[in-house]
């Protein structure tokens, strides 16, 4: 039997355990049930529990062993069999405790405390993981390109045959050039839209006004990126780039910046919506009372109260700006180069960790491994962004509340 | 049963602020006040009582127009703020709301310091010509609301780190500072201790001296403490008017008597 099998029917044999439980509390309390001390439900729960998580330890120690290369686990049928006898020994043992005096709501409750301690525990491990899984690759990388060219080269030049030149800069220099535009963009636009949905907007305005601009976020960015090659990027070439005399690209800095502030206005607009509904309305009132405009009462109290929300909204959206990886591929196009012209094309970080990977190149070669060097840089500037978002919400909430 | 001790005062001589004729509000199709008339006097202290849900603070509202922000709130007839009414087209309610200040039922201090709280009206109203101007308003204002001392070494303190008690006399200062000729106060000790609320009571008394204050309360006691006159409200209805004195030792109607002897609210 194979193991997803084997847990197919250890499925079926909580559900029996369920029904044996709740039967045997039956059973044993006679006639009157306040004679237990958990009600039989609580003792079909405790059953089921029992034998599935047997199976599932089991399972979890197959896996583990597997895993580690002691065992060679799905080689033969032997292992589902196993799991699900411990399926069944858990039922058995879990039906013979029944009696008046078992608590097995107490049971119940320790083994669901368990189950979404485990959920918790996968999350955090699998963030782990990736971590660590980074870091060795990354070393890899520096054993074989030196660290200093790699964070301090200013050009970006890899080769097939070797002798590649892989400095970071160009690529940090578009990442944050873009991101830059693009939070230029969405911040004022977004942060303005929920001003305008949550303090002058009617009800009416607002039950069709929001779901249409929540409707922006479910556009899957690559589709933004079509549109930044079809139409933004000849947009920006053809009326203002080529009058200007500033370059004749299609795909620019400024095509990607604009497009992906474009797709970051819901992502800012319902964070700060939410934010500054959270604002009291005892406070506006108070503001008004005192008679200032709405848009004074907006500027002097309510925004002031919802900052350090707004503020982490802010630095939200600019780790979704730096981790963006179509739209910059379609808008900027994938030349890494160090410009303060925003018609010009440039490439970020995400961009190359594709382009490093999708190649042929041999895997160990350093034009590979570059990439998990890029993948940590970035991992490291959106934790850095993160802390920075929580220190300053944290901060200021302390101050107010 | 109730404190009558407090110094009478002249309460016909003084001038009607106020006037209401034939107010009705509505929130939706539920009507909330019904054909209210009344007359508030300059310089008095005026306590509107009545049980849960009577009107009385939707009746206050109306009067610096703090209505208008309810969607669905529509009002009838006419409110006279010295003689001009104040739902005509050509009042600018920012402007009315200037005169008219406002002090809620919770504290509700800005997230700014406390000189910023008080100095908050001053300069949206532009009443000061420059630092020293403010400074003095600040003062003054802190002083009027008896927190001066309380708070004149850390003025640059966020005000929400402020007890609940000091925080309502902030809130009432802040109202003062901007000069107002008309407080009005909703159910402003309901989250005070009692040490608090008396404070608070003591100052209402004083503000009198400056300004008609109208204060809307749950409790009776507080109405015969700080007020002159007092309305009834009930069940949208201002049933009952007159001197406070009056209102509690020989009521007219009898849904008055049967509320301030306990029997409803």
């Amino acid at each position: 039997m194979s193991l997803s099998w084997a847990l197919l029917v250890s499925l079926g044999l909580a559900c029996a355990g369920y029904l044996i439980g709740r039967r045997r509390a039956f059973a044993v309390a006679g006639p009157d049930v306040r004679r237990l001390h958990s009600r039989p439900t609580y003792h079909g729960f405790s059953v089921a529990l029992t034998s599935f998580i047997a199976g599932l330890a089991v399972m979890f120690i197959a896996t583990i062993l597997r895993m580690t290369g002691t065992l060679d686990v799905y080689a033969g049928p032997i292992w589902g069999w196993i799991v699900l006898a411990a399926a069944i020994l858990g039922l058995v043992w879990g039906a013979t405790r029944i009696d008046s005096g078992y608590k097995a709501r107490n049971a119940v409750e320790r083994m669901v405390m368990g189950v979404l301690m485990l959920c918790s525990m996968i999350a955090i491990l699998t963030t782990a993981a990736i971590v660590l899984s980074l870091i060795f690759e990354t070393g890899h990388f520096f054993q074989l390109y030196d660290w200093k060219d790699f964070f301090f080269g200013t050009e970006w030049t890899p080769r097939f045959q070797g002798e590649s030149e892989l400095g970071i800069l160009p690529l940090l220099w578009g990442t944050l050039y873009i991101s830059f535009i693009a939070l230029l963009v969405s911040v004022p636009i977004g942060l303005f839209a929920a001003i305008y949905m949550s303090e002058y907007a009617s009800p009416k305005v607002r039950s069709f006004a929001k779901p249409l601009i929540e409707l922006l976020a479910g556009i899957p960015t690559i589709v933004y990126g079509l549109f930044a090659l079809m139409t933004v990027g000849p947009l920006l070439r053809d009326y203002f780039a080529q009058p200007m005399g500033l370059g004749n690209s299609g795909s620019s800095v400024l095509t990607a910046g604009l497009v992906m502030g474009i797709m970051l206005i819901p992502f800012v607009s319902s964070l700060s919506d939410d934010i500054i509904n959270a604002v009291p309305q005892s406070l506006r009132d108070g503001a008004l009372g005192l008679g200032s405009t709405p848009s004074e009462t907006v500027r002097q109290v309510v925004l002031p109260a919802a900052l350090p929300g707004v503020v982490g909204a802010v630095l939200l959206a600019a780790s979704r700006a730096i981790g963006e990886t179509m739209i910059v591929v379609l808008g900027a196009g994938a030349a890494a180069q160090m410009s303060v012209n925003p018609f010009e094309a440039m490439t970020t970080i995400t961009v190359k960790i594709v382009s490093q990977l999708t190649g042929d190149s041999d895997f160990n070669s350093p034009e590979a491994l570059v990439a998990f060097a890029l993948g940590l840089t970035l991992f490291v500037i959106t934790l850095a962004l993160n802390i920075v978002a929580l220190y300053i919400v944290r901060k200021y909430r302390e101050q107010y509340e | 049963m109730y404190d009558t001790t407090r110094p009478e005062t002249a309460v016909s001589q003084q001038d009607t602020k106020i006037s209401a004729r034939n107010v009705q509000v509505y929130y939706g199709e539920k009507q909330a006040i019904k054909d209210v008339n009344v007359e508030i006097l300059d310089k008095t202290v005026t306590a509107f009582i009545g049980p849960s849900g009577c009107g009385k603070s939707t009746f206050l509202r109306c009067i610096n127009r703090m209505n208008d922000t309810i969607d669905i709130a529509r009002i009838e007839g006419e409110i006279r703020l010295d003689g001009e009414d104040v739902y005509d087209r050509r009042v600018d309610p920012v402007q009315l709301r200037a005169k008219v200040g406002m002090v809620f039922q919770k504290p509700n201090p800005f997230p700014k310091s406390i000189y910023d709280n008080v100095a908050y009206g001053p300069r949206i109203h532009g009443l000061s010509r420059n630092k020293a101007d403010l400074d003095g308003i600040v003062e003054k204002a802190l002083r009027g609301a008896a927190l001066w001392n309380e708070v004149k070494d850390r003025l640059h303190e966020p005000g929400t780190g402020l007890s609940g008690g000091q925080q309502q006399r902030l809130c009432i200062a802040r109202a003062v500072a901007t000069a107002p000729e008309v407080l009005l106060m909703d159910e402003p000790c309901s989250a005070l201790d009692p040490i608090a609320t008396s404070q608070v009571e003591e100052l209402i008394d004083q503000l009198r001296e400056q300004f008609s204050v109208v204060i809307v309360t749950h409790s009776m006691q507080q109405a015969a403490r700080v007020s002159q006159k007092t309305a009834f409200f009930h069940l949208g209805n201002l049933v009952e008017y007159g001197d406070t004195d009056d209102i509690f030792t020989k009521p007219q109607d009898s849904r008055t008597e049967a509320y301030i002897s306990g029997r409803i609210g």
